[in-house]
């Protein structure tokens, strides 16, 4: 630490040479590496915990909206529809005149303006849009019939500048197409379009008329001929605020101006079968819009009293399904627009007063509130990517924002409780996070994989415990100096077996020996202690000339052929009991039972891992029970206690914290162990408690949906929220248990 | 007698020997599991009998003469099997023996595993002249020979067979050499390079610098190789050409012919008619081939050879980078840090390190290094090989740097263990003569350390050989197209991805479509690992003893 003293003999002169002086800095030079590296090494440490909580952040974020632009719009006729393409470059709105627009959102120029072939002397009554994903729309006409069409937009690069050109392409043709075969004004229409295309339209005699056009399947026909089904039925609401027909064309939603919800059935041939009412809303509260989320499974209902409910048909008795209010979110009193994401299940709110609201369903969560423009809301459209969005005031200004809103599916409530997703007929934790269909909503409940983790930690611990720590205070306090020095050791050396290899032995070797033995294993857990016991007395009973030829403390040694025996004995007595008991088959005479039985099953996780954190706790615990000071046994004997009295009076007394940091050491092992969970479990995210049923662990999760998951996304960033539980819980854990042992220590070195 | 058993039980014996019952528990798992790794994976390789067996189709559809290796065996009710719908004699009892056959030829009947029932069979016998072949696909083949053919003209019939056979094996084997050779050596090169030149058109274009001249000096050098390329393509054919004339004709189960071509066969043996000293011989072979070989069959046949390099590549490169790293933080901790309540925190979270989860050092391994890191050097550096990734993909560099992190508390922990052993009396005698902090740390400490630095590095690779959770997200795969070092500059690729023993082991168990064939195999490799697990181990613990010993001396 100090520089180096003179030398006695050529001292002044050496101190002032230039080797000296070399020396000197070279000390300092290594002082400063080694500084740099070793804090470098402990930031690189660090860096762990940081990297995974910067990645974690952004679920809580919440989102942000800033504006882009605003301008008036000038326009003859009232505005019926607006919508932006995916890129939000370009805006499109459509007025009730038969014109569509296409103007640049930025400053609201013109792009090109189309005007929709409606047929002389007939009126434009109503309009319909089909799911947004697909853009199609419609114009319901005072002739009965419709007319079909969908806002396209070309990309193109000329000179790495993208340009996009708007043009519009009529699905069904350029014709209108009869939907009210009687020529009555379509007051109201619903459209929805997929492979085929369906149109209903409400006349206000209380006719509800189908249109069915399909593709044409018959050889003769052209490319893109359509062939057309009629149908129609009565309806007696007065006043109708929205016509909805869901994404499959299978069901048809009428909704009344004062909140009755009709439920009808479309059937094969056009045929519409109503299927249920409902009151959406309290008695004499009025509907302010109704809207499908994305997926439309939800119907959402914004009522003038301030509430916008989400109702979804779940399965009630007897298998019928009916609709039912699943949730509600307080909305502003004058809400006017309900506009729903294109992917997600959120959707926004506009507001009398020049409000936006940003909502998710299923996260049952209001995310934000953002006053966009100073006078109501008319028109709201959001980009199809969520970030953006063009709202239309009441004095006809556009207001163009942009909005950021990456994770609001994620909140603590949505992670950690119950939620009632779409198509369950109750909550659930449930965690799936991908599937084949781009509807699909994914499930992030991190509640059954943890359940999963503390379950396959508790039942390793169940085996583990015992054993490791009877057979700690065995080691450390009874057994032979060596036999100690051999079994220590080799105990030890267990705990850098890779876990693979005994994940390994667990899924194919382990689970079918358990399954087709299943009485003997459990016989074993009888068997073994009673036949210990009996041998121990048949050795008490020896005579004494024979026992001492074996000296104290090898009795570990002489079990060994005995439990060797007991569980050949046990497991080739399972098949004949199994016979006389089950018939014949137990796992099978379970399932009969009611006790579902699976191969790969937590029995076979507690024992592989049991086995896996044994020397984990073995070690630490023998440790412990070692460096209990010799005196304190010692007196203790001398006062005539027996060597059991003295241990489980004096050294398990002593050693107690040191035996709960070695259980705790053990619990964190178990915890994030991953290969053994992967390979000896089904790995299905069930929350069963069941000893014959596997589970889903955090850590297994990860290691088997990381790969896939997509950078950035939601699903990446919770398994990274997965991988963090993990760190922060082990890392808390083993703190403790390191904290107990270094006192544990103090308190030793101070008796 | 009462009042001995009473005095006995409080006596506090019971609970002794149920204490000495989980050590005994312990210790015998441990021996079990050994055993049970040892005895599975060193059968494997054992030419085991062929049975030709005559058999009464349990469906009672008649009488099959089945011929394959008896596998496994197991005692299952009779009850079970009738159930099943089995067609058993009456009065064979409640239990019966049934047999798990290696029927092999997958290509002929579809399956290559059945369940064989004892009282069903009416004769077995072990045949001299039944052959076995190890094919490059499709799994074993069982069978007797009928002829040998040449370009569909026999050739070779009845006993001659056999040793016509073993000649023309040979010539094909060593024909088959020289393809290995020509496809991945010299073939390899060459798409290696022609894959350089496009990366190098396409920087040049990135970069503005695509001047003609210099784009007709990539074309013409990419000519050359084009035409280099067709040689050996031909040369190639040419080879192929040569082996794929012969066939053997085979009589297998139930009396079926079936032609097998000689290209296919790898290796053609007649285990009923071995001698001990012969199996022995064919046992070391088998054995050389499965520590030599590049893996057949979705890795369920042939050897393991691309994993063990790649296990041991990763290792080294980990070594390379946790040695330094974690011996300055050591040195750090305990030489030059102020000794207070912050190196006792920072130690603490140290040691605790060790206990954090491997899959969490993934789960950072693929967010922070493949995806940040990788993501930026490619941006930066290989631009032109966007948007295929370079280094922005899991691979062997990403793997050594994910493990050494994971294995940095070990190194530090045995090392700091070491410097603390070293009695101050010699650091002190050290500065007393007049050598700086720092000459007496590298001539006097770290010399006097360098035992405890080997036992952390030993540690750190018998964790890191082992480990394989973290592996599956930053770079390993089931099957590598090629090694990770390979006679290409810049000769070691640390952006390829890699195979490794353990993550071998669990593929292959767990997600390999034919799981029971493979079984073998995952056997043998999990030993494989086992041994070197824990030589490593005991390597660590020996070193340390000796160190223990030489301090002890130290200090007296």
């Amino acid at each position: 630490m100090n520089p180096p003293s003179p030398d006695p003999g050529s001292g002044e002169s050496y101190k002032g040479s230039g080797h000296f002086r070399l020396r000197l800095l070279r000390d300092r030079l290594a002082r400063y590496a080694v500084a740099v590296g070793g804090n470098g090494v402990i930031v690189a440490i660090l860096l762990i915990l940081f990297y995974l909580l910067y990645v974690v952040m952004p679920l809580g974020r919440s989102p942000e909206m800033w504006q882009e632009a605003q301008y008036a719009m000038a326009q003859q006729a009232p505005i019926e529809y607006l919508a932006m393409e995916e890129q939000a470059e370009v805006g499109m709105l459509l007025d009730g005149g038969g014109r569509v627009h296409f103007f640049s959102t930025l400053d609201g120029s013109t792009v090109k303006d189309v005007r929709l072939p409606v047929p002389e002397g007939v009126s434009i009554d109503s309009f319909s849009a089909a799911r947004p994903n697909t853009g199609v729309l419609a114009l319901g006409l005072s002739n009965g019939q419709a007319l079909v069409f969908k806002p396209q937009y070309q990309v193109s690069y000329p000179h790495d500048k993208r340009v996009i050109t708007p043009e519009i392409v009529y699905p069904l043709g350029e014709a209108p197409v009869d939907v009210d075969t009687r020529g009555q004004p379509l007051k109201m229409l619903a459209l929805q379009a997929g492979e085929s295309y369906s149109l209903v339209g409400w006349a206000e005699d209380g006719t509800l008329s189908l249109l069915h056009a399909s593709a044409a399947e018959s050889l003769l026909a052209d490319e893109g001929s359509f062939e057309f089904e009629h149908g129609s039925t009565q309806t007696d609401e007065e006043a109708i605020q929205a016509l909805l027909i869901d994404p499959g064309q299978r069901d048809l939603y009428v909704v009344g101006k004062d909140g009755t919800l009709g439920w009808y059935e479309i059937d094969a041939g056009a045929a519409m079968r109503l299927h249920e009412q409902i009151k959406t809303t309290p008695a004499g509260v009025d509907v302010a819009d109704v809207q499908l989320l994305a997926g439309g499974t939800s119907i959402m209902v914004a009522a003038n009293d301030g509430k916008i409910s989400q109702w979804f048909s779940v399965r009630g008795e007897g298998g019928v399904r009916h609709l039912k209010q699943i949730r509600s979110f307080e909305a502003p009193r004058d809400a006017t627009r309900i506009v729903p994401e294109f992917s997600r299940k959120g959707f926004l709110v506009a507001d009398g007063s020049g409000g936006v609201g940003v909502y998710h369903a299923t996260a049952h969560k209001l995310l934000m509130h953002q006053t966009v423009a100073d006078s109501g809301i008319r028109m709201l459209a959001i980009g199809p990517r969520a970030h953006a969005l063009l709202a239309l005031d009441d004095n006809n200004v556009l207001h163009f924002w942009r909005m950021r809103n990456e994770h609001p599916e994620v909140s603590w409530e949505a992670l950690w409780s119950k939620v009632w997703y779409e198509g369950y007929d109750e909550p659930a934790y449930i965690w799936q996070s991908s599937s084949a269909d781009n509807t699909f909503e994914p499930k992030f409940s991190l509640t059954p994989l943890t359940f999963g983790t503390l379950k396959a930690a508790f039942y390793a611990m169940l085996f583990a415990i015992p054993l490791a720590i009877l057979g700690a205070i065995f080691t450390a306090y009874f057994m032979a100096p060596k036999m100690r020095q051999v079994v220590k050791p080799s105990i030890e050396i267990m705990e850098a077996m890779p876990t693979v290899i005994l994940g390994f032995l667990a899924g194919l070797w382990l689970a079918p020996l358990v399954e087709s033995h299943l009485s003997g294993i459990f016989l074993l857990f009888v068997f073994l202690p009673l036949v210990v016991l009996i041998t121990a007395y048949a050795w008490h009973l020896i005579p004494e000339a024979l026992r001492q030829r074996i000296p104290d403390g090898w009795e570990a040694a002489l079990l060994i052929p005995v439990l060797a025996l007991t569980v050949w004995l046990a497991l080739t007595i399972s098949s004949p009991l199994e016979h006389l008991l089950f018939g014949g088959d137990l796992p099978h005479w379970l399932d009969i039972h009611g006790i579902g039985f699976d191969q790969r099953n937590s029995l076979v996780v507690g024992l592989a891992m049991g086995f896996a954190v044994i020397p984990t706790i073995f070690s630490i615990a023998e440790d412990a029970i070692f460096a209990v000071p010799k005196h304190l046994t010692n007196g203790s004997l001398a006062l005539g206690a027996t060597p059991w009295q003295t241990l489980v009076r004096v050294v398990l007394l002593t050693a107690s914290p040191g035996l709960f940091s070695a259980v705790m050491m053990g619990v964190g092992r178990a915890v994030g162990e991953t290969m053994i969970v992967l390979m000896a479990t089904g790995n299905t995210p069930v929350m069963d408690m069941s000893v014959f049923q596997g589970m889903r662990t955090l850590s297994a999760n990860i290691a088997v949906e990381m790969p896939e998951s997509e950078v950035n996304s939601t699903h990446y960033r919770v398994l990274f929220l997965a991988a963090l539980v993990l760190f922060l819980f082990t890392f808390l854990f083993n703190t403790g248990a390191e904290l107990i042992r270094q006192r544990l220590r103090g308190k030793y070195s101070s008796l | 007698m009462r009042n001995d058993m009473k005095s006995w039980w409080r006596s506090g014996a019971p609970w002794i020997w149920l204490n000495a019952a989980a050590v005994s528990a312990s210790l015998a798992m441990v021996i079990g599991l050994l055993g049970l790794i040892a005895y599975n994976g060193l059968g494997h390789f054992w030419p085991h009998a062929v049975w030709a067996i005559e058999y009464n189709a349990a469906d009672g559809s008649g009488t099959q003469h089945l011929i394959g290796e008896i596998t496994d065996e197991e005692v299952t009710s009779v009850e079970r099997m009738r159930h099943a719908g089995a067609q058993l004699p009456e009065n064979i009892g409640e239990d019966l023996d049934r047999y798990l056959l290696k029927t092999g030829n997958r290509d002929v009947s579809g399956l290559d595993f059945r369940w064989i029932l004892q009282p069903l069979i009416v004769e077995r016998l072990r045949p001299h002249d039944l052959v076995v072949f190890e094919r490059t696909e499709w799994g074993n083949f069982y069978g007797f020979i009928k002829n040998i053919k040449q370009d569909g003209v026999i050739v070779s019939e009845g006993n001659a067979a056999w040793l016509e056979l073993q000649a023309r094996l040979e010539k094909i084997d060593e024909v088959r050499g020289q393809i290995r050779h020509l496809e991945k050596g010299e073939i390899g090169a060459i798409n290696y390079r022609i894959e350089q030149l496009r990366l190098e058109r396409r920087r040049l274009e990135l970069e503005g610098r695509d001047t003609p001249e210099r784009l007709a000096q990539l074309d013409s050098e990419r000519q050359v190789l084009q035409t280099q390329f067709g040689h050996l393509r031909k040369e190639l054919d040419a080879k192929y050409q040569a082996i794929s004339g012969d066939s053997v004709t085979m009589a297998v189960m139930n009396r079926q012919e079936v032609e097998v071509p000689l290209a296919k066969i790898v290796r053609a043996y007649r285990p009923n008619d071995m001698g001990a000293l012969q199996k022995a011989g064919f046992y070391l072979s088998k054995l050389w081939e499965f520590v030599s070989a590049d893996p057949r069959e979705a890795n369920t046949e042939g050897g393991i050879f691309p994993a063990i390099f790649g296990t041991v590549i990763m290792v080294m490169l980990m070594s390379v980078i946790v040695t330094p790293f974690g011996v300055v933080a050591a040195v750090y901790l305990r030489e030059y840090a102020r000794q207070g309540p912050l190196t006792r925190l920072i130690r603490i979270a140290v040691n605790n390190l060790a206990g954090v989860p491997s899959i969490v050092y993934g789960v950072f391994g693929l967010g922070f290094f493949v995806y940040f890191l990788g993501g930026n050097i490619d941006q930066l550096f290989y631009p032109e090989a966007l948007p295929a990734p370079t280094f922005g993909t899991p691979g062997l560099m990403w793997a050594s740097l994910t493990l050494a992190l994971l294995t940095l508390p070990v190194v530090i922990v045995a090392t700091e263990e070491g410097l603390a052993r070293i009695p101050s009396s010699i650091r002190e005698g050290s500065l007393a003569l007049g050598a700086t902090k720092a000459e007496t740390l590298w001539r006097t400490v770290l010399p006097m350390a360098s035992p405890a630095m080997m036992t952390g590095l030993i540690l750190a690779v018998a964790r890191a050989a082992g480990e394989v959770a973290p592996l599956m997200l930053v770079g390993v795969v089931k099957l590598a197209p090629s090694l990770p070092l390979d006679g290409n500059p810049p000769f070691v690729h640390l952006d390829r991805k890699f195979m490794h023993l353990g993550f071998h082991i669990y593929d292959v168990g767990f997600q390999s479509p034919n799981v029971e064939a493979a079984r073998p195999l995952v056997y043998a490799t999990a030993l494989l690992l086992v041994v070197v697990i824990l030589v490593l181990n005991m390597a660590a613990i020996a070193i340390r003893n000796r160190l223990r010993e030489r301090y002890r001396e130290l200090e007296q």
